[in-house]
């Protein structure tokens, strides 16, 4: 295991000290063994993120989409594979930064778009915005936007699942910003306390909007802060997203075979600002650091390996692309033509009768 | 009718709720294996075992928020805070989660939970464990409030909030756990948002709320012996606020005074005020009055505490100055 202080060094792929975790021949190992079926799903979630993604800054841009936009371009790897690791009655509850895993768990592109945009046809009735997507059928229990305050919410999902006896896991994605919080330390108490069935994944971008994770957490490996609470824990490479998958899978076991929580921290990199009115680069890092993560962009990463075993070529997957661009171009096409809420949503669902 | 202490029915209530709803469950500091620090959880975890009734850390913001995730999916909580004091470290689960989370997902996410616990002063506790925070909660869309003041209310309130679907906000008194009164038996329940007159009169109205509904009762009783017939009324639940009892009786009475142990400065008397003063204005003969706590933080020492809280002394005066007759 690595030193705390080398921490911010082993999201490179050429890191001496990353050892096998960071390889890319683990990704084509991996690659070999699972169907090549799921193999292409997982890249195409993984490209219709991307690209949703990129046409939501479009639109941002365009003043289409207001308020905060945190997007999720260079951390795909982590919201697919975690996800694919889940059966279609577990939990999913995010930070802000949402739009990615919400894709992932399969939320209609047309229905995500329209609730950026803000109209009645979003999957929060567009009274929620970017930062609070919701869909109870997919299991999807928000988009959070006070750092860390989801944690008790995951642990009150987990919770439940126990308390009625049911074989469903919560996973809960947060930023590495969130493990200096209260709720932080309380939740992870409460959940290894309680053995509850729960997968805390901090998805560790190196940033705490434009603060680097040096200067604000006294341990760099975040996921040995799981020690304090004697909760398994394991660190992964956010930019593989099979590593990510089998380790998910790992803990999504661990909570529904022993009713155990576990903490993974996902070493991954955001290119983007922290939301969109924060400049990619230029005050707290520079193009050099981001160019750098660049390299080991989870999209090319993965379908280098597909390539290299066969599974995709560059034809196939030029031909995904463009499918999921049109799939993109209809999601825009149906917020824009889809109605704003009426006058009487400003007072709806603020009580239940 | 029986005869039982406040805590009492308010374990009641839980008890019943507990029996006839599985889905309810208590946690909280202290609740189970001491039987609550108030006593109020007593017997609880013999009857309902610890999957029921959970100890927890003193952690309020993660049980807090554990128990939104848990109404989440489907469960209906009663969190209880050994004192109002304490849920200010779980403010945020309660005002951005419980409160918000129907509205920010469009309707798909009730949070059917209670938040419940004592409030307001009671014997030289000094400033951190004597203050009335209801004022904070009833701000906030979403929440709904209830603070009941005798024994029965506390059983009928405490059983409609549980099977609320919104978050209720239940605040007690910690010296009135003690206080007896009849409760009926069984299925009893009040509906959240109506207020009750307590003791009807014609001269004038008092708004009082939890304990201080006693101290405007004592003095609404002194009052008669000066021939002024006092019309006194517990709201009950804060938020939704029962403004058309309050209306009536003010435009009988065509006079107001309320009397809280909150601060003044945007207390709840405030908006009851703002409320009348919209409603009813050509009632009312007299400018509405208000006894409030003092604006401080509440002192240790015994008698700066005494002066720091409405009594029956300062209700009367106020009566009187609304009658035109001090």
């Amino acid at each position: 295991m690595k030193s705390g202080s080398t921490a911010r060094t082993v999201a490179n792929t050429t890191d001496a000290n990353g050892g096998e975790m960071y390889a890319s021949s683990s990704l084509e190992a991996r690659a070999r063994r699972l169907d090549p079926s799921l193999l292409k799903d997982l890249l195409e979630n993984m490209l219709l993120i991307r690209r949703f993604e990129e046409k939501a800054a479009e639109l941002y841009a365009l003043g289409k989409i207001g308020g905060f936009c945190h997007l999720y371009i260079g951390q795909e790897a982590v919201g697919v594979g975690a996800i694919s690791s889940l059966g279609p009655d577990d939990y999913i509850l995010c930070s802000y930064r949402d739009h990615g895993q919400a894709l992932a768990r399969g939320m209609d592109p047309r229905v995500l778009m329209a609730e950026l945009c803000g109209k009645v046809s979003g999957c929060s009735k567009g009274k929620g915005g970017s930062m609070h997507l919701f869909d109870k059928r997919l299991g999807f229990y928000g988009g959070h936007a006070i750092v860390g305050a989801h944690l008790p919410l995951a642990a009150g999902t987990a919770f439940a699942s126990r308390y009625l006896k049911q074989p469903r896991v919560t996973v809960c994605f947060f930023g590495d910003a969130a493990v200096n919080i209260g709720s932080f330390h309380e939740s992870l108490n409460l959940a290894q306390l309680w053995k509850l069935p729960v997968v805390f994944i901090c998805e560790n971008n190196e940033f705490g909007m434009g603060t680097p994770i040096e200067k604000t957490a006294s341990i760099l490996n975040l996921h040995e802060r799981a020690c304090a609470y004697n909760m398994a824990h394991a660190a992964v490479d956010g930019m593989d997203v099979l590593a990510v998958r089998e380790s998910v899978a790992e803990a999504v076991e661990r909570a529904r075979n022993e009713s155990l929580p576990t903490l993974i921290e996902a070493r991954t990199y955001r290119y983007m600002g922290h939301s969109m009115s924060d400049p990619t680069h230029g005050i707290y890092r520079t193009k050099a650091e981001l160019e750098e993560h660049r390299r080991r962009d989870p999209v090319k990463r993965f379908i280098s390996a597909l390539e290299a075993i066969g599974v995709v070529t560059q034809a196939t997957v030029d031909e995904a692309d463009r499918r999921i661009r049109d799939v993109v171009e209809q999601a825009v096409v149906f917020a824009d033509q889809s109605p704003e809420p009426s006058p009487e949503e400003l007072s709806t669902d603020v009580y239940l009768p | 009718m029986p005869v039982m202490q406040y805590r009492e029915a308010l374990n009641q209530a839980m008890r019943e709720e507990m029996q006839r709803d599985e889905r309810v469950f208590l946690l909280g500091e202290e609740v189970g294996a001491y039987n609550g620090a108030y006593k109020v959880s007593r017997g609880l975890l013999a009857e309902f075992g610890p999957q029921r009734v959970l100890d927890t850390p003193i952690a309020e913001l993660g049980f807090t928020g554990l128990a939104v995730g848990a109404a989440m999916a489907g469960l209906r909580p009663i969190v209880e805070v050994m004192t109002f004091n304490f849920s200010i470290l779980a403010l945020d689960q309660v005002v951005n989660g419980a409160a918000k989370m129907l509205y920010m997902s469009g309707g798909q996410f009730g949070v059917p939970m209670v938040l419940r616990g004592p409030g307001g002063s009671a014997h030289q506790l000094a400033a951190q464990h004597s203050q009335s925070l209801e004022a904070w909660y009833c701000h906030v869309p979403g929440l709904k409030v209830v603070m009941p003041s005798t024994p029965a209310d506390a059983k009928g309130l405490l059983k409609s909030a549980i099977r609320d679907d919104n978050p209720v906000v239940f605040i007690e008194s910690e010296v009135l756990y003690g206080m007896k009164g009849e409760v009926p038996e069984g299925e009893y329940t009040i509906p959240l948002g109506v207020a009750e007159i307590k003791r009807p009169g014609k001269d004038v109205t008092v708004i009082a709320h939890s304990k201080m509904l006693h101290v405007a009762l004592q003095a609404a009783n002194e009052l008669e012996a000066e021939g002024v017939d006092a019309e006194v009324i517990d709201p009950r639940t804060l938020r939704p606020l029962d403004t058309e009892t309050l209306l009536q009786s003010v435009k009988k009475t065509n006079r107001a005074v309320i009397v809280e142990e909150g601060w003044s400065f945007c207390g709840v008397g405030a908006q009851i005020v703002d409320i009348l003063q919209q409603q009813a204005f050509d009632y009312l003969d007299a400018p509405i009055l208000r006894v409030t706590g003092a604006d401080v933080p509440t002192p240790y020492n015994k008698t700066l505490e005494h002066m720091a809280f409405p009594d029956a002394q300062r209700v009367k005066q106020a009566v009187l100055r609304v009658l035109y007759k001090a």
